[in-house]
């Protein structure tokens, strides 16, 4: 009988919408939830795209960021047609690509890197990669290799609740989307509950790297986050480049995510650890002392 | 029964993988094209224009002298007499007819023949509206008459410089501006590719060409089916617009025609139903050509609307279910048909178009049929390139 079906049935007893999902492994929370648990402000995430400056350089990129005090590190899997990516990353990623990057190779390296690393790691890719390398193998690589969260941009939400959403919470990784100043505050509130770790908020509805500075109109849109009391953190990325911007970040979200500034400080560099030391340091300037004080 | 559902699927084509923040414009879209397609004042508006602007209804011509040659009724379904010089200018009316309706002010495009930049031009000089278009810069300088034409309408033309530099960078470069100018742009696509709703809006709006072929075989031959169409397909609104009413009219064959380059085999090659495998590409699943690993192949045609490493959705899906059938045509192949058609019947067909000629010399058919080929777009804009090989033809 059609009545019966169980959508009904849950209808009419007018049961609680099913929004609470068992984490897998409850008393081990994963690194990236750690992370937040113990720090709530100025928490730094620096983007690098994987095989740039050279093929290799992922592993002291990794450790030199943690060596400077970086709270998490997203590593960006190159991609030849990167929408949501401003010229910066672009032709880091075509340079990355140039240098024969694969996944397969990257993950290597990230496994690698794990040996002597234990800062939160999440890759960033566009969801065409992850489809080619297979869906559920990806997920199960990045967890053997240690890869803690993912972001994927063009993975809409409703691909991801049908057919991913298992998968990924299986593999006990988390995944951060993206909210913008033009998100709705209903889609923001579902976004909030499929996310795992922490809110992805874009600064202003932008590709990366092309917007400099915050202005009223932002920190309106950041205020009107910040009483909404979701339950996730939220880092700010998208034209955070400097002391003064993180700072500013820093003030309406738990922290910020940097990416092209810190490309832009790599081209050409010939250290990369010393490059990354005064980047990172240039970053966190005075403003942490001064939060501390 | 070929079907898209409402989120935009075509089968396991199509869908809408885009970034955040694009969600709030093409949802809107989504919610409202259909609302707006089916009011009445609207289609009033459409339909005037494209009577009294486009110069709508496209003639349906027997083609005598291919018809003898080929020992088979050729009809030629003559897009290239449209305002503008081909089919492309079906669906910029309708978009620019939709961004006014949503209050949008900046109307973006790409372009790969520069026909789809020539049509979003000429509507946005027809309603005063900013008007800029993206094109790749190798084809800024293999359609230099179509740049021109842009300029002249008023609408600024920027060179894409990433990648490949053709129709597939313009296209990133387009869908990066629409995520920078989030709340006055619309962004009038030029084919049926990209996210939900843009493929089957497009369809749509493209399918005025198979409604008057329905009216037009009936008059002409006593009945409404032909028994095959063939159009050519860079991402596939001719072929999409040509098809439409027949595709669940299992009985009519449907062509769709590829540009194979250099050969499929060669490495240089635009055959994405050949070479293509499932993925996604401009936020829509689809087949497209790419590595193992996911990175998107630069593809190669002598005709500029070709050189695309993806098709639509609905294409994809007409070619994997069976209900399509891909032929691949090389640059050469296209190149002689040009000259042929030309000499033959007194038209001098777009690059694009004389792939789907060269159909003719490719498929299984009888002396009986009825073929109807969708002529999209005139040969103006390649004269340089018709003029620079036409001594090896002769
Ligand atoms: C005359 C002509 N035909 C065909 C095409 C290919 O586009 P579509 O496959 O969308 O019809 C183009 C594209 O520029 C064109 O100008």
């Amino acid at each position: 009988m059609v009545l019966s079906t169980g959508y009904w049935v849950t209808r009419t007893k007018n049961s609680l919408p099913n929004t609470h999902y068992p984490i897998p492994n409850t008393q081990k929370m994963s690194r990236i939830q750690q992370l937040f648990s113990e720090k709530k402000e100025n928490i730094l995430n620096i983007y690098f795209t994987a095989g740039f400056p050279k093929l290799d350089s992922t592993k002291e990129i990794i450790l030199s960021l943690e060596e400077a005090g970086v709270d998490l590190v997203e590593v960006g899997m190159p991609y030849s047609d990167p929408l949501a990516d401003g010229p910066t990353i672009q032709q880091s990623g075509q340079v990355a690509l140039k240098n024969g990057m694969t996944l397969d190779l990257l993950f290597e390296q990230l496994e690698a890197v794990r040996n002597s690393s234990s800062i939160p790691l999440i890759l960033m890719g566009y969801f065409n990669q992850v489809m080619q390398y297979g869906e559920q193998n990806f997920f199960t690589r990045c967890k053997n290799v240690g890869i803690d969260g993912l972001i994927l941009p063009d993975l809409p939400v409703y691909e991801y609740e049908t057919y991913y959403k298992t998968m990924i919470e299986e593999a006990g990784l988390d995944i951060s989307f993206l909210i913008t100043p033009q998100t709705s505050p209903e889609r923001i509130k579902k976004i909030d509950e499929l996310t795992s770790g922490f809110i992805y908020m874009v600064s202003n509805s932008s590709i990366t790297g092309a917007k400099k500075g915050i202005s009223d109109k932002q920190i309106a849109y950041f205020n009107r986050i910040n009483k909404m009391n979701l339950s996730n953190p939220r880092l700010l990325g998208f034209g955070i480049s400097n002391h003064e911007t993180f700072s500013t970040a820093c003030q309406y979200a738990n922290g910020a995510i940097i990416g092209s500034a810190y490309i832009n400080a790599l081209n050409n560099t010939k250290d990369i650890n010393r490059t990354t030391m005064e980047f990172v340091e240039m970053v966190k300037g005075q403003a942490i002392d001064a939060k501390i004080l | 029964m070929i079907t898209i559902d409402n989120k935009g699927y075509y089968g396991e084509f199509g869908g809408a993988f885009i970034p955040e923040m694009l969600h709030p414009n093409v949802e809107e879209l989504r919610q409202l094209y259909l609302e707006i397609m089916d009011d009445e004042t609207f289609k009033k508006e459409f339909q005037q224009l494209l009577r009294d602007y486009v110069g709508r209804p496209s003639p349906l011509y027997l083609a005598e002298r291919l018809s003898a040659h080929y020992n088979a009724s050729i009809y030629l379904k003559r897009e290239d007499l449209n305002h503008t010089g081909a089919h492309k200018i079906n669906n910029t009316i309708g978009q620019i007819l939709l961004a006014q309706r949503l209050g949008k002010k900046r109307i973006i495009a790409e372009t790969g023949a520069g026909q789809h930049g020539v049509a979003t031009a000429t509507v946005c000089a027809l309603k005063g509206i900013k008007c800029i278009v993206y094109m790749g810069e190798v084809d800024i300088k293999r359609q230099a008459p179509n740049v021109a034409r842009m300029k002249m309408l008023g609408a600024e033309v920027r060179p894409a410089r990433s990648g490949s530099k053709t129709l597939k960078d313009a296209t990133n470069e387009a869908i990066r501006d629409w995520i920078n100018n989030p709340e006055d742009t619309h962004y009038i696509i030029g084919s049926v590719v990209g996210p939900h709703p843009y493929p089957d809006m497009v369809a749509r709006f493209q399918s005025v060409i198979s409604e008057e072929m329905l009216w037009q075989l009936l008059d002409q031959t006593g009945k409404e089916d032909p028994d095959i169409i063939i159009a050519c397909v860079g991402g596939g609104s001719n072929a999409a617009g040509a098809y439409y009413h027949y595709l669940n009219r299992e009985q009519v064959r449907l062509i769709a025609v590829e540009a194979a380059g250099l050969g499929v085999e060669s490495g240089e090659s635009a055959a994405t139903s050949v070479l293509g495998s499932k993925g996604i590409i401009h936020g829509s699943r689809t087949l497209l050509m790419q590595t193992p690993d996911g990175q998107i192949i630069e593809p190669y045609s002598i005709s500029a609307g070709l050189d695309y490493p993806g098709i639509g959705p609905l294409h994809a899906h007409l070619i994997k279910s069976g209900r399509a059938e891909p032929v691949s045509i090389t640059d050469k192949e296209a190149l002689a048909s040009a000259y042929f058609v030309s000499q033959k019947e007194g038209i001098i067909p777009a690059l694009e178009t004389a792939h789907a000629f060269s159909a003719l010399e490719k498929i299984k058919y009888n002396s009986t049929d009825v073929i109807v080929i969708n002529l999209s777009g005139r040969g103006d804009k390649d004269l340089e390139t018709y003029i620079k090989h036409y001594d090896k033809f002769h």
